[in-house]
């Protein structure tokens, strides 16, 4: 509801095709955790699709994450234990020209969700481009964790579509992981009214 | 342990783009067709990165004084705070701007519309908000340029703002148009926006007061991040 005082937010517009010029040209960061960071080390490739299923080579790819225990670097995260250092846990990037975006990280640990539950690991994704008029949110969860069937927001999520939001092990590269993300189409990504 | 965790308030869908719009080409093979899975925030949502706070460089809130000519073009001071939708100002956040020069082109290499590029103009600029959400940049008015959206489809001379405000739920990117600007009527990218008081919140203000005599023309430009539901009580 709003109040007498309250403003009207502003709305969202495309990030259009020239985004590198004031976002990636100078201000790109691959890797979300340095070596020093705490955790089992993922390489993470991921690839924007559009709904013919072709590389889209003019989108920004931004992830935010926890550390390996859980804990985002940000003052509204209240438990008192110490983040780790080495895992300021943000990455950007544009996508090449064959879509794809690889980012260096650490997987996160759990997060705890709304009343009492644990949230499996994942990363909180934003998704912009020409085209894409709002930000699109998404998450990736990495595939056969333990703790995903306990996931809050997975349960809420059809469960034929949950697939869409696991990177899968890449069975040739120890440690790295694929995600793509399908902005429409057959195998559309799940999105969040975040 | 227990987490309480304020959640960040809902958009009206009416004061944002539709995500899918033909008559902006580009959304019909680049929207989502499914509808958004509502996501109840957790700390992944109430938090977010804390980014570019260390490397704001002098000239970067000056696009004029970004080479070692002056570009050419109007120059114009944009001036406003960034507040989030309870009132309050959203302090020390970045704000980040990318904009085509005075000819209406980009300085990217896929912008091949033919009109000059301009040496003394890159068209990217950061700053922060200070203390009271404020912040001032200062640059050139851009131009208008073509797109091939449509036939003889003209962009409206704009700005690109990204802000990340305090948490994953708050990142916004949206553009600053200027007042009077006869090529907003025919815009699909502005024309998205169902609600007509939401599209002319995108819209800056001529200001006397922020124009500066023998020099530039002021503009001022607010810009609302979501905020927080009101803290529920305790039971």
């Amino acid at each position: 509801m709003r109040h007498n005082t309250d403003q009207a937010p502003s709305p969202s517009q495309t990030v259009g095709p020239y985004f590198h010029l004031g976002c990636t040209a100078t201000q790109s960061v691959s890797c979300l955790a340095g070596p020093k960071a705490k955790g089992e080390r993922v390489r993470l490739i991921c690839r924007v699709l559009d709904g013919d299923g072709v590389p889209v080579n003019d989108s920004m790819i931004e992830i935010w994450q926890a550390d390996s225990e859980g804990k985002y670097h940000h003052p509204d995260d209240p438990r008192e234990k110490a983040v780790d250092p080495d895992c300021p846990g943000f990455g950007r990037l544009a996508t090449d020209e064959h879509g794809i975006s690889v980012f260096e990280t650490i997987k996160p640990g759990r997060v705890p969700g709304n009343n009492g539950s644990l949230q499996a690991p994942h990363l909180n994704v934003s998704v912009f481009a020409r085209g894409i008029m709002k930000r699109l949110a998404t998450r990736i969860y990495f595939a056969e964790d333990r703790a995903n069937p306990e996931d809050p927001i997975l349960a809420l999520v059809p469960e034929e579509r949950r697939t869409t939001l696991m990177a899968k092990p890449d069975p040739h590269k120890d440690g790295a992981w694929r995600f793509d993300i399908h902005l429409c189409g057959e195998d559309e990504t799940v999105f969040f009214d975040v | 342990m227990m987490i309480k965790v304020i959640p960040y308030r809902r958009h009206d869908p009416n004061e944002q783009p539709a995500s899918l719009y033909p008559a902006y080409r580009a959304t019909v093979r680049r929207a989502p067709r499914e509808p958004l899975i509502l996501l109840p925030h957790t700390l992944s949502e109430i938090t977010g990165p804390v980014y570019g706070h260390d490397d704001i460089g002098e000239t970067d809130s000056d696009l004029t004084r970004q080479h070692a000519g002056e570009p050419l073009g109007q120059r114009v001071i944009v001036r406003g705070r960034v507040l989030d939708d309870g009132g309050r100002p959203v302090p020390h956040t970045l704000l980040e701007i990318w904009q085509a020069n005075a000819a209406g082109r980009y300085r990217h290499k896929r912008d091949d519309h033919a009109a000059p590029l301009d040496p003394n103009f890159t068209g990217s600029g950061r700053t922060m908000t200070d203390a009271n959400g404020g912040y001032q940049l200062v640059t050139i008015k851009p131009g208008a340029y073509p797109w091939d959206n449509h036939d003889n489809a003209w962009r409206p001379a704009h700005i690109h703002f990204s802000l990340f405000g305090r948490a994953f739920a708050t990142r916004l990117i949206t553009q600053m148009y200027f007042p009077g600007d006869p090529l907003l009527a025919y815009d699909p990218i502005f024309q998205s926006i169902p609600d007509e008081q939401a599209r002319r919140r995108l819209i800056s203000k001529f200001d006397l007061e922020i124009t500066q005599p023998d020099w530039a023309l002021g503009f001022r430009f607010d810009i609302v991040l979501r905020g927080r539901e009101a803290t529920p009580f305790e039971a």
